[in-house]
């Protein structure tokens, strides 16, 4: 009889047994757990570090005018941003201590007239219009309200660049998921400027008031 | 423990399912959106703090102040001089976007040759000095066959010091033919020279007016100084009146506070009715009239001979003859002329599409000098160019001397044409119907895009073909360079310095200066300095006559007494200009405005044809066969002169103006229902001079009968932005040359519209 004859065949075949096969799906699950939570970042991000190690604390410590003393407002209402030899060299023309970092800016690029190509942590894709003026002069906003308490830190720390869409690891965040509530300073996608807007004004905003 | 597929199968699910808990696929798909939109093409604007450069705008002769943002040397923004004396920090969306000609696809990046056919498009870089000498050598072969008169140049302006230098060459070498491309100057110039005597241009006081009657000008579309009308317009109060005569509600039209829908190239017939009314009701101003303007009256000449006066020729013209010829009732056009005589200070403005008719330009001038507004706040003032453009009259040989006097080939100033100055749509006709060689034999085309702004471009194109050399200076690549042999680019406007002399239309004596705002970015070179090195290379003479290093040692020297002040504040007012009175203004033959222009060229002696009765609205086409009249329209968001849209404009475009590569022309909703066409029908239009593939769209706001296209649009050249999209309106023009002027008078066309 045929019937008879295949469940002869099958009982004759020697199956991996069901504890085995869970021991496999276990493996796999583990092994990509490790590899998108530890390796992914790891390779997506590449590392770097700052040109200069740069006290935020030091300086704070000597300028009169807080953040604002470095990182100022044109007169014409556009912010400057990342300062330039020319805001730099006002105190450091010549070294005024010892420290390493600053005898290597004064050497190697005030001197030699070359700007220091500084990591942006913040620096918003061009598609963006972002207006320091309308959050820190029109709505009174902290620094560190985006930018966490760098202006006390004592050391830069490491830049984060992703390899893909060349943007800093600052704007999606470093947590992977982005889960929770972002804290200060820790992500900068437009969902997390449309979040505040949202419990600030009352609106996520229009897409032509950033993207112009 | 056997391993087998099954276990295989487990692995890949438990890694399914454990990436899925991982940020792997949110994380990736998001980072390749991005990674998408990353072109390496796109620009990215520099930061930095912004520094603004004043200059004037050379796109079109309007001649607008501009102040220009720039960072780290990139023009970034350019917005219109607050205090510039012409347009008052107005500024039209072409001076805006002014930074994609600059920086956009549509330049000529360094001199180039003719690699294939003429038009091919087939280019060979070549260095300046092969370029210059190549230009010298043709010229110096010309001029050793004593042929220096087929040598011709065509500039779109004849004011300034870049076409000073070019005119003083070309007497160097011996050419009569210094063309200026055409325009609503020409006419006005030409009326302003025979009523009142002046050469220069007609300036219009409109800021100052109380009541504005605009024969079809397109004020507020684009027409000649545009960032003026802006701020004109927006410093109208409420007891301004604006009165707009035009087939088609155009945006001056909706703006204005009258708007008159005259049956089209009927204008002329209208301004006489008027004129009738204002003379039969007495409403002109007595003293002007009177004893200031000649040939009001019937006049008796040296001869005895009676001639008919002004006034007798616009009895001619009652309201109800003139309701029938432009269909405005004969009620209404009584109504307007006395709302135009009782105004304060009333001004009539002609200039419609084109050159205008000289016949109709002198009619609307005529309602100017009825009221008595020459040379009176809110009218129209003569205004010649500033007199710094006085250098040495220098020597010539003989073979210029020869060529000077020999006739110009666009028949302008000869037998034919004898107060006319530039007669370029002329010039196809001439080259076409000459038996032989060329009357031209090399053209140096020094500015505008004739072959894509002429009338009837197929034959424009024929006799270009028939010119053995065509050398272009153009900045961008447009139809006429394109057919050029050789390219000897000018740096973009924000490149270079250049005066800028009033520009026509503004009652005032200025010049403003364009000068660089940003570095060089091509290899190009000032127009100006190729001439004085062509020149240099042509040697002699003609050396002589341009003995300047280069063009900017040449400007600050012409300028010497203004250039501080240019320097600092961007223009200069001339301090001496002076609008006279009525009894110092007129140079005319009887020393007064004249009614009956006795300078006019006029062949046949008739009374008729000296003053500016209406014929005809001159139309050309057979009624029978092409039932419709085909008129173009400005529009502000299409630049229709010589340089074309860049693309932020053209995105302004609405989609029933055109739709992919389409062109919509304007119809009726009635005519449109008449043909048994519906709105978005594909079609052809057929006119005498052309035919082209159109849609339709209905448009309730242009009389019965007409279709409308807009200018600037079918451009075969200049950027993959704007070429090949709609049709070239001046392509289905035919050119009807005004017996007497020579000006072409066609702003309009029969045509008939059938299913494609």
């Amino acid at each position: 009889m045929s019937t008879q004859s295949d469940n002869q065949t099958v009982s004759s075949v020697k199956r991996s047994s069901g504890w085995v096969i869970f021991v496999f799906f276990l493996i796999g699950l583990i092994a990509s757990l490790i590899s998108g939570w530890i390796a992914f970042p790891k390779l997506l991000y590449s590392t770097r570090q700052q040109p200069i190690d740069f006290s935020h604390k030091v300086h704070m410590g000597v300028v009169s005018n807080g953040c604002q003393s470095c990182h100022y407002f044109r007169d014409d209402g556009s912010f400057a941003g990342t300062p330039t030899n020319a805001e730099c060299e006002s105190c450091h023309m010549y070294p005024m201590t010892s420290d390493p970092d600053e005898n290597k800016l004064v050497e190697e690029y005030i001197s030699e007239n070359k700007e220091v190509p500084w990591l942006s942590y913040a620096e918003q894709p061009p598609c963006v219009f972002f207006s320091h003026a309308a959050h820190v002069k029109g709505s009174d906003m902290e620094c560190a309200t985006c930018h966490g308490d760098i202006g006390h830190s004592d050391s830069l720390r490491e830049y984060q660049e992703n390899r893909l869409t060349g943007y800093s690891r600052d704007i999606w965040g470093y947590n992977m998921l982005r889960m929770g509530e972002a804290k200060h300073g820790q992500r900068h996608k437009m969902n997390d400027c449309a979040a505040c807007h949202l419990e600030e004004t009352g609106s996520k905003g229009d897409c032509f008031q950033c993207h112009k | 423990m056997k391993i087998d597929r099954r276990c295989f199968l487990s692995l890949v699910i438990g890694g399914a399912v454990g990436t899925t808990l991982t940020p792997v696929p949110w994380k990736l798909t998001d980072d390749i959106a991005i990674w998408t939109q990353n072109w390496p093409w796109t620009p990215e604007p520099e930061e930095g703090p912004s520094v603004y450069k004043k200059s004037v705008c050379t796109l079109c002769n309007g001649g607008c102040g501009i102040n220009v943002r720039t960072v780290r040397g990139k023009a970034k923004k350019i917005e219109g001089q607050a205090d510039y004396p012409v347009n008052r920090g107005s500024l039209c969306p072409m001076g805006i976007s002014a930074t994609q000609d600059l920086y956009g696809p549509a330049r000529i990046k360094s001199p180039m040759k003719r690699a294939g056919k003429r038009g091919e498009g087939k280019w060979e870089k070549i260095s300046w000095e092969e370029a210059i000498s190549t230009v010298s050598k043709k010229l110096a072969e010309l001029r050793s066959r004593e042929k220096p008169h087929t040598v011709a140049c065509i500039s779109e302006s004849d004011r300034g010091t870049v076409a000073y230098l070019i005119d003083r060459f070309l007497k160097a070498y011996g050419s009569p033919n210094f063309i200026r491309t055409p325009s609503f100057q020409d006419s006005q110039e030409l009326a302003l020279y025979l009523t009142q005597g002046q050469q220069g241009t007609i300036g219009y006081d409109l800021e100052n007016s109380d009541y504005i009657l605009s024969f079809g000008c397109a004020l507020l579309d684009g027409r000649g100084n545009a960032g003026r009308m802006f701020s004109a317009y927006a410093g109208f109060d409420k007891k301004v009146k604006l009165v707009q005569i035009e087939p088609r509600l155009s945006d001056t039209a909706s703006r204005a506070n009258t708007w008159i829908p005259a049956r089209c190239g009927t204008e002329g017939a209208l301004a006489l009715g008027l004129a009738h009314v204002i003379v039969r009701e007495k409403l002109y101003n007595k003293d002007f009239v009177e004893n200031f303007s000649f040939g009001f009256q019937d006049w008796t000449d040296e001869a005895g001979k009676l001639h008919k006066g002004f006034s007798s020729l616009v009895k001619e013209y009652p309201p109800e003859k003139v309701a029938e010829i432009t269909g405005i009732a004969g009620s209404k056009i009584e109504s307007l002329a006395r709302g135009f005589a009782g105004a304060r200070r009333p001004v009539a403005v002609s200039g419609g599409f084109g050159q205008g008719s000289l016949d109709e330009t002198l009619a609307i001038n005529a309602l100017n000098a009825l009221v008595g507004n020459i040379n009176r706040p809110g009218g129209i003032a003569a205004v010649s160019e500033p007199d710094y453009l006085s250098w040495s009259e220098m020597k010539i040989d003989k073979t210029a001397s020869n060529g000077r006097k020999k006739p110009r080939a666009d028949e302008a100033g000869s037998s034919r044409f004898p107060n006319t100055g530039h007669l370029l749509y002329r010039l196809p006709e001439v080259i076409n119907s000459s038996s032989g060689d060329s009357p031209i034999q090399a053209l140096l085309v020094a500015g505008g895009d004739p072959l894509y702004t002429m009338p009837d471009s197929d034959a424009a194109r024929k006799a270009f073909d028939k010119i053995g050399f065509i050398a272009s200076f153009s900045t961008y690549m447009d139809e006429t360079a394109r057919h050029a042999d050789i390219l000897l680019p000018n740096h973009q406007f924000l490149e270079r310095y250049e005066d800028v002399p009033t520009p026509a239309g503004v009652p005032k004596r200025i010049i403003g200066l364009t000068r660089p705002v940003v570095r060089q970015q091509y290899d190009t070179l000032h127009i100006g300095d190729a001439f004085i090195r062509i020149a240099h290379n042509l040697g002699g003479f003609i050396e002589n006559a341009l003995p300047w290093k280069n063009y900017e040692e040449f400007l600050k020297k012409t300028l010497s007494n203004q250039w501080k002040t240019l320097e600092k504040q961007g223009y200069w007012v001339d301090p001496e200009f002076v609008i006279p009175s009525w009894d110092e203004a007129f140079h005319t033959p009887s020393g007064k405005y004249e009614f009956y222009p006795t300078e006019r060229n006029n062949p046949s002696g008739k009374d008729a044809d000296a003053l500016p009765g209406f014929k005809t609205s001159g139309i050309p086409g057979d009624p029978e066969q092409m039932p419709l009249i085909l008129i173009p329209y400005e529009s502000i968001r299409i630049a229709g002169g010589a340089v074309g849209n860049p693309p932020f404009m053209t995105k302004t475009v609405d989609a029933n103006v055109i739709k992919d590569e389409d062109v919509f022309v304007e119809l009726n909703p009635k005519t449109a229902k008449e043909y048994g066409f519906s709105e978005g029908d594909t079609a052809i239009l057929k006119t005498p001079a052309g035919r082209a593939k159109v849609r339709v769209h209905l448009f309730e706001g242009i009389m019965p009968g007409l279709a409308a296209l807009p200018e600037g649009l079918g451009r075969k050249a200049f950027s993959d932005y704007i070429a090949g999209k709609g049709v070239n309106i001046n392509s289905l023009l035919p050119e009807v040359a005004e017996r007497g002027s020579g000006l072409n008078r066609c702003r309009a066309t029969r045509a008939s519209l059938t299913r494609a």
